[in-house]
C-alpha cells in the first residue's frame, strides 16, 4: 500500500476537540463530521484537503476524549495517513479500528514542512519527501494492520477472517 | 534481547517466539469482558457488522454492575440489550442482579482468569487481573465487538517499568497505599502505554487482595496493564477459585528491557490519601490537617473485597459513624457480601450507623447509591477523584484505603487509623 499527497502540518498535542469540536458531535454521519475537521486551528483545511493528502504533527496527537469521531472525521476528509511523533493511546487504537493509517516517525515530523509532497510506503515504512528530496525510515505495517486499513476497519476485517 | 512478562504472554498469544516494544501484533484472547454500559454499544456494532455467533460462549463475560439494580429507565433499557444478547448467544458467564458483583472483583473470584491469560475488557479497570499474572487491559466497545467475533485483537506491544518490592507493609497499610504512593511518585501519565511489572521479595507479604488493588489502579498511572509475578499465594488462590483449570506461569527474562526501575520498600509506605482532583495528588496521612467530610464510601473494584471490609470493620467495631457523616459500605460481590454477613462484619457496619448495600459500582462513578451535592466532601476507597466523578462538579473526592476511610467515618474528618 502506498499513500501519496500534500502535507498539512500541525504542532504538538492536537487534541480531539481540535480535530472535531464537541459542538458537532450531535451528528455521527462521517461526511458531516469531516466538514468541521480541524476547523478550530485551520479553517481552510477542509477547503484545501484532497483525497490522499497527509497530516503531519508533533507529540501526543489525538489526546483528550476517547471519541471515535476524531479519526472518522480525518479519514472521511480524505487523509490517507497521519504521521506524528506519538499518539494518545486511545486515538491510536481508534484510528486503526476505523481503518485510518497512522505512523510514528520523529525524523519525518522534523524534516517535513507544511505543503511538502510526501509518499509513504506501508510495506517498507519508507517515507519519501518529494519536495525536499529526503527519505525517512518509519515502521512498516504488518500485513494484518494493512488488511484492517484496507477493509475499512477492525470489524469489517474480522468479518473476513 | 529478553522479554518482559507481558511481552512473553503477548508473544505466545500471537504465535511468535519474540516480540519487541512498539511492535503491532494480532493475538488470541482467553476472555472478552463487557459491562452494562459498554456491552450495548458493542452489541450494536456487532450486529451492524453482520456478525452471527460469538467465538466461544464460555469466553465472553458480561456483568451488569454499573447502574444495577437498575437505577432508572435508561439503565433498565440498556440492561435489556445485554440480557437479550447474552440469551441469544447462550453466554455462560452472564451475571445479572442476584449473581453479579463488580466485574473486576467477580471475574477472579469465579476463577475466570488464570495466570498467563490474555484478557480484554470494555472497561478501563480490566487491568486488575494482572494480579494473577495475566495480561489484561481495557479497550473500547469496537474492540469488544471484534473480540467477541473472533477471539482475537491487535495490540501494540508495550514497553515496561519494573517495580521491585522489598520489605513488608505495616499495620493499617494496604495495597491501596502502595499504589497511591506509586502514582504520587510517577504521576497520572507516568506509565503511559507501558506495562507496570511488580516483582521482588516484598510480594510475599502482599495478599491477593492487595495485589488486585494495586493492579487495578495501573490505569490511573496511564499504564496499559499492571502485572505481578506468580508465586505460591497466586497458586493458592487459583486452587481455591479455579481448581483444575490449566494455567501458564510466565517470568520475565533476566535481560528483559525496562525503561525504568523503581525500588520500593513496603515498610516505608504510610497510609496515603489522594486529594482532589487527580489520583497523583497524594499526601501521607501525617501531612494532612483537619479536613471535615460528609460521606465515606467503602467498596468498588479497587477495595470492595473481603479483606477491605475486614479492615474497615476492625476499626468501626463498637464505634459510631460521626454525626453528619453518611457511611456507605458496598461489598464487591455476592460472595463478599455473604462472607461479610457470616463473619458479623455487616452487623458491625450497621450497628455503627453505616449502610450495607448489595454489590454495585454505584457511587464510584457518580451513578447512584451516594451522589455528592455541591461543596460536599467524601473519603472513598474507589480509584478516581476527577472533577464531578461522584456527583456535583463542585464536590470533592479523597481517595484512600479502607483503614483511613473507616477511621474517617468514625472521626468525621480525614484521619489516621490509630487516631480513632
Ligand atoms: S467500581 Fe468504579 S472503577 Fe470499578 S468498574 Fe465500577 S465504576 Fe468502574
Amino acid at each position: 500500500m502506498i499513500a501519496n499527497g500534500r502535507v498539512f502540518k500541525y504542532g504538538d498535542n492536537i487534541d480531539t476537540d481540535v480535530i472535531i469540536p464537541a459542538r458537532y458531535l450531535n451528528v455521527s454521519e462521517p461526511a458531516e463530521l469531516a466538514a468541521h475537521c480541524m476547523e478550530d486551528i485551520d479553517k481552510d483545511f477542509i477547503k484545501n484537503v484532497k483525497e490522499g493528502d497527509i497530516i503531519v504533527a508533533g507529540k501526543n496527537f489525538g489526546c483528550g476524549s476517547s471519541r471515535e469521531h476524531a479519526p472518522i472525521a480525518i479519514k472521511k476528509a480524505g487523509i490517507s495517513v497521519v504521521i506524528a511523533k506519538t499518539y494518545a493511546r486511545i486515538f491510536y487504537r481508534n484510528a486503526i479500528n476505523i481503518g485510518l493509517a497512522i505512523m510514528e516517525c520523529d525524523e519525518a515530523v522534523d524534516g517535513i514542512d507544511d505543503g511538502d509532497m510526501v509518499t509513504v510506503d506501508f510495506d517498507t515504512g519508507i517515507i519519501k519527501n518529494q519536495t525536499k528530496n529526503q527519505i525517512y525510515k518509519g515502521q512498516s505495517f504488518p500485513p494484518f494492520i494493512q488488511d484492517i486499513i484496507k477493509s475499512g476497519g477492525l470489524l469489517p476485517y474480522m468479518s473476513t477472517l | 534481547m529478553g522479554m518482559t512478562m507481558t511481552q512473553k504472554i503477548l508473544a505466545d498469544h500471537a504465535g511468535k517466539t519474540e516480540v519487541k516494544a512498539g511492535e503491532l501484533i494480532m493475538a488470541d484472547l482467553d476472555l472478552v469482558l463487557g459491562n452494562d454500559v459498554t456491552t450495548p454499544v458493542a452489541v450494536k456494532e456487532y450486529i451492524k457488522a453482520g456478525a452471527k455467533d460469538i467465538f466461544d460462549k464460555d469466553k465472553v463475560v458480561i456483568v451488569l454492575d454499573h447502574f444495577t439494580p437498575n437505577k432508572d429507565i435508561k439503565a433498565a433499557e440498556q440492561c435489556v440489550i445485554s440480557r437479550k444478547f447474552a440469551k441469544e448467544q447462550e453466554i455462560t458467564n452472564f451475571y445479572d442482579v442476584g449473581s453479579m458483583g463488580i466485574e473486576h472483583c467477580l471475574l477472579p473470584e469465579k476463577g475466570l482468569v488464570v495466570p498467563g491469560n490474555a484478557v480484554i475488557g470494555a472497561d478501563s479497570h480490566t487491568c486488575t487481573y494482572g494480579a494473577l499474572g495475566a495480561f489484561s487491559t481495557g479497550i473500547g466497545s469496537t474492540d469488544m465487538a471484534a473480540g467477541m467475533m473472533k477471539g482475537k485483537t491487535w495490540f501494540k506491544v508495550p514497553a515496561a517499568i519494573k517495580f521491585n518490592l522489598t520489605g513488608k507493609l505495616n499495620k493499617w497499610v494496604s495495597g491501596k497505599d502502595v499504589i497511591l504512593h506509586i502514582i504520587g511518585m510517577i504521576g497520572v501519565d507516568g506509565a503511559l502505554y507501558k506495562s507496570m511489572e511488580f516483582t521482588g521479595e516484598g510480594l510475599e507479604s502482599l495478599s491477593m487482595d492487595d495485589r488486585f488493588t494495586i493492579a487495578n489502579m495501573a490505569i490511573e498511572a496511564g499504564g496499559k496493564n499492571g502485572i505481578f509475578d506468580v508465586d505460591e499465594k497466586t497458586l493458592e488462590y487459583i486452587r481455591e477459585h479455579a481448581p483444575g483449570k490449566s494455567y501458564k506461569i510466565y517470568k520475565a527474562d533476566e535481560d528483559a528491557e525496562y525503561e525504568e526501575l523503581y525500588n520500593i520498600d513496603l515498610s516505608e509506605i504510610k497510609p496515603a490519601v489522594a486529594f482532589p482532583h487527580l489520583p497523583e495528588n497524594v499526601k501521607t496521612i501525617d501531612e494532612i490537617e483537619d479536613i471535615k467530610i460528609d460521606q465515606v464510601v467503602i467498596g468498588s473494584c479497587t477495595n470492595g473485597r473481603i479483606s477491605d471490609l475486614r479492615t474497615a470493620a476492625e476499626i468501626m467495631k463498637g464505634k459510631k459513624v460521626a454525626d453528619g457523616v453518611r457511611a456507605i459500605v458496598i461489598p464487591g460481590t455476592r460472595d463478599v457480601q455473604l462472607q461479610a454477613i457470616k463473619e458479623g462484619l455487616a452487623e458491625i457496619f450497621i450497628e455503627a450507623g453505616a449502610v450495607f448495600s448489595t454489590p454495585t459500582c454505584g457511587p464510584c462513578l457518580g451513578g447512584h447509591m451516594g451522589i455528592l451535592a455541591k461543596g460536599e466532601r467524601a473519603v472513598s476507597t474507589t480509584n478516581r477523584n476527577f472533577v464531578g466523578r461522584m456527583g456535583h462538579p463542585e464536590s470533592e473526592v479523597y481517595l484512600a484505603g479502607p483503614a483511613v476511610a473507616a477511621a474517617s467515618a468514625v472521626s468525621g474528618k480525614i484521619s489516621a487509623p490509630e487516631d480513632c
